[in-house]
């Protein structure tokens, strides 16, 4: 699927945890992060899925036409016009999703980011008709290639709309 | 690695829990934040007439990973930054604009070595579930 850079700057950071809510100085105040033991301002928990910004490959994109490699990939789903050929798609779905830590995610870092399918699978579901399962992994590693997360998400491809 | 705990592992229980609200009359403006922020523009999220012509759906919704995004308060408000050892949900129902949310966390697992496990749910104003989940936490013994 996907390798790419994913640079970590202190303003994305800002920019994700203000969409939170966040209070929490720790993702923002360099002054009280270096009097903690961490020494510096980290990323909220989930913040790894902010790597989407940096994937030449990424579907849903909006309007954005960077970073995009040079022969794209084939727009899938929805795309039409006066919607910003987004990608996005009514019937595809996030399941679930799973974080594992190996280290704080900093600002300054260059993570490589590097994306791969996992498992798929179907189930018949009793809302939205067929569903299908698919995984995508992502590992973000520093510089030294030290794994910093990894995150599974499971995308769930539906028949029909699905009401909660 | 380092960490900055709230509290130890011998301070929590077995049972023990915490909750807190995440999201009060979430709005629109927060779901689009979140898009730019995390660089998912599917318009299911934020073009209403999308949402509510061909899609089918009432309103626009709030992506899933905002509304993990916001159960994660719930675990750094309560356990500290850079304790999380994994972090994981399950997408159960939609979140729509207007939603109030409670994150809920439930102490399952208290390890000798200080790896907590947590019990994860985060309900609507209706009380029903949204996303349920798990989390471990490293802190100190």
């Amino acid at each position: 699927m996907a390798d790419f850079e994913f640079p970590v700057d202190r303003t994305a950071i800002l920019n994700f945890a203000a969409a939170l809510g966040e209070t929490n100085p720790i993702y923002w105040d360099e002054a009280h992060a270096k009097a903690t033991p961490l020494g510096s301002v980290i990323a909220p928990p989930t913040f790894a899925v902010a790597a989407a910004l940096w994937n030449p490959d990424a579907g849903l994109r909006g309007i954005r036409q960077i970073p995009k490699r040079s022969a794209p990939p084939a727009e899938k789903g929805a795309a039409r016009e006066g919607r910003g050929g987004g990608g996005g798609s009514a019937r595809l779905l996030h399941g679930e999703q799973r974080f594992e830590y190996h280290q704080p995610l900093r600002p300054g870092m260059r993570l490589s980011a590097s994306i791969r399918p996992g498992r798929t699978w179907e189930k018949e579901g009793k809302r939205g008709g067929k569903l299908r399962f698919s995984e995508t992994i992502t590992e973000l590693r520093d510089e030294r290639g030290e794994l910093v997360v990894t995150s599974t998400s499971v995308g769930i491809i539906t028949e029909k709309a699905v009401e909660g | 690695m380092s960490t900055n705990p709230k509290l130890r592992a011998g301070e929590l229980a077995v049972g023990a829990s915490r909750e807190q609200v995440v999201a009060e009359n979430l709005s629109r403006t927060q779901i689009v934040m979140y898009a730019g922020a995390s660089g998912d523009f599917n318009p299911i999220h934020h073009d209403e007439p999308f949402a509510t012509g061909g899609a089918g759906y009432p309103s626009v919704f709030a992506h899933g990973m905002l509304t993990m995004g916001l159960t994660g308060r719930l675990l750094t408000d309560w356990l500290g930054d850079g304790v999380l050892r994994s972090f994981g949900v399950r997408f159960v129902r939609q979140v729509w604009p207007g939603d109030t949310l409670t994150a809920t966390g439930t102490v399952t697992s208290v390890g000798a070595d200080g790896q907590v496990g947590i019990e994860l749910v985060t309900t609507n104003q209706r009380g029903e579930p949204v996303v349920a989940g798990e989390a471990v936490a490293q802190l100190p013994v």
